[in-house]
């Protein structure tokens, strides 16, 4: 076993770096050193316990709310957020109309099929959708319902966030 | 304020010897809650989410399981899990959500003892037994002596709980509960039934209608009076609705932010018509 972690510097895998966490409160959520340490803000942070989903993160290739994940004790373990999924998906990644940065094909998706409007719960349903699509890519729909169960959006009322899922889950079939 | 991540059950127990008021943390999902809101402020924690050993289940030889106490609930909710224990996968899929489901364990959920836990029916339902270790010592404690009361629990403080011995019976087994909306529901009321021919038994256990999960044995010995568990297939209404009649007068709700004792004793009531039902459908 290392040393345990005071609140001296630790260090934690972030989107395929060794990233810092400096000056730090030990007890601190993984969603607030993502977001204010790391100066990640792609995971939102909303209810602070567990029940909306907009701080979904991958660790160690699980989908989980990284506002009830504590910071310190995911040193050692992969840590993928949204900014990272254009790396982790190369081939998948398509420059966006509108916007000049990369984007997955299942962001694409959601910007094509309207699956967005306030966006806040936009970030912890794209990971969620990568986590499902990764793990099982020709989904039921009672599959994708379940998988974005614990991810709320209250706008858009989900049917055309289903359209994307659907978008995407052609496109990648057609490319296979 | 520490955090210590040992990846042995012995460097955590060394972990804890040093640090008797150190807070055990599986999953995280129950006390970073607490933490978020301010109502904890921990001095010491011990994750025990990177021991290897505590994130396996093994067949015994006399049939039954032991589940470690940091193997996640979406591992029990598919596969052999699901087949040896329905049951306990039933419950499984009805913890929190996905994410939630891919950090919370048996382990955390015995460690909080909350009567809303979704996994402690099932424990009580089949007799589950409780495994504790601490440097001196392992013991193994009967689910129904472990816990105590609202997120109380026998466990001393130099222990961890590190499984959970689960016996694999025969026959039909469910788990199902009510809550304010039908994913991600912290339970308003739950139960678990399972049936074991051999011993011509029929076991319910209560979550959220009292202090600790309720056996309701007075049902249960009914129940076996009335009916052969063995041979049946099919339950008529009246009896299902009698016996869901007697496991509600065996419930203790209370009146909470989350619903009423009214409600609560209602519910059991069809909670236990239903499961007795799919138990004996046609």
């Amino acid at each position: 076993m290392n040393d345990p972690i005071g609140n001296e510097m630790y260090s934690l895998h972030v989107n395929g770096q060794d990233r810092a966490v400096m000056d730090a409160w030990v007890g601190e959520s993984l969603l607030y050193v993502l977001r204010e340490r790391l100066g990640l803000p792609g995971a939102k942070g909303a209810c602070e316990q567990g029940e909306c989903g907009s701080c979904t993160v991958l660790m160690d290739g699980d989908a989980v709310c990284s506002c009830l994940v504590m910071a310190a004790t995911a040193v050692g373990s992969e840590i993928v957020t949204v900014e990272g999924l254009v790396e982790q998906n190369p081939t998948m990644a398509v420059t966006a109309h509108a916007i000049t940065s990369q984007v997955t094909d299942v962001q694409q998706a959601f910007i094509t099929e309207g699956g967005v409007q306030c966006g806040f719960c936009t970030p912890g349903l794209i990971v969620a959708v990568h986590h499902l699509l990764d793990k099982n890519p020709d989904p039921t729909e009672l599959e994708v319902k379940e998988s974005i169960s614990g991810n709320i959006c209250r706008c858009t009322g989900y049917g055309r966030i289903f359209a994307a899922v659907e978008a995407v889950v052609q496109v990648r079939k057609a490319n296979s | 304020m520490t955090v210590a991540i040992p990846l042995t059950i012995s460097e955590a127990l060394d972990a804890l010897s040093s640090n008797p008021d150190a807070r055990l943390i599986q999953g995280g999902t129950d006390m970073m809650v607490e933490i978020n809101f301010n109502h904890l402020k921990p001095h010491n924690i011990i994750a025990l989410r990177r021991i290897k050993e505590l994130r396996t289940w093994t067949k015994n030889t006399d049939g039954s399981i032991t589940i470690g106490a940091g193997v996640p609930y979406q591992e029990m909710e598919t596969g052999e899990l699901k087949q040896l224990v329905p049951a306990l996968a039933e419950a499984a899929r009805t913890v929190g959500s996905p994410q939630i489901r891919a950090a919370g364990t048996l382990g955390g959920n015995l460690g909080t003892c909350s009567p809303a836990g979704d996994g402690l029916p099932v424990l009580f339902a089949v007799d589950a037994v409780v495994h504790l270790q601490s440097n001196e010592v392992s013991r193994q404690l009967s689910i129904h002596d472990f816990m105590l009361g609202v997120k109380r629990n026998a466990r001393n403080a130099n222990e961890i709980i590190t499984a959970v011995t689960i016996p694999v019976l025969n026959g039909w087994q469910g788990y199902t509960k009510v809550g304010v909306r039908n994913a991600m529901v912290i339970s308003v009321a739950s139960a678990c039934l399972a049936v074991d021919k051999p011993t011509k038994s029929v076991r319910i256990a209560l979550g959220a209608v009292g202090p600790t999960i309720i056996r309701c044995r007075d049902a249960e010995s009914w129940l076996t009076q009335q009916f052969d568990l063995s041979t049946s297939t099919k339950i008529e209404l009246d009896l299902a609705k009698e016996f869901g009649r007697r496991v509600a007068l065996e419930s203790k709700p209370i009146d909470d932010h989350r619903s009423t004792a009214e409600y609560r004793r209602h519910a059991v009531s069809v909670l236990a018509q239903r499961l007795i039902t799919r138990a004996y459908p046609s």
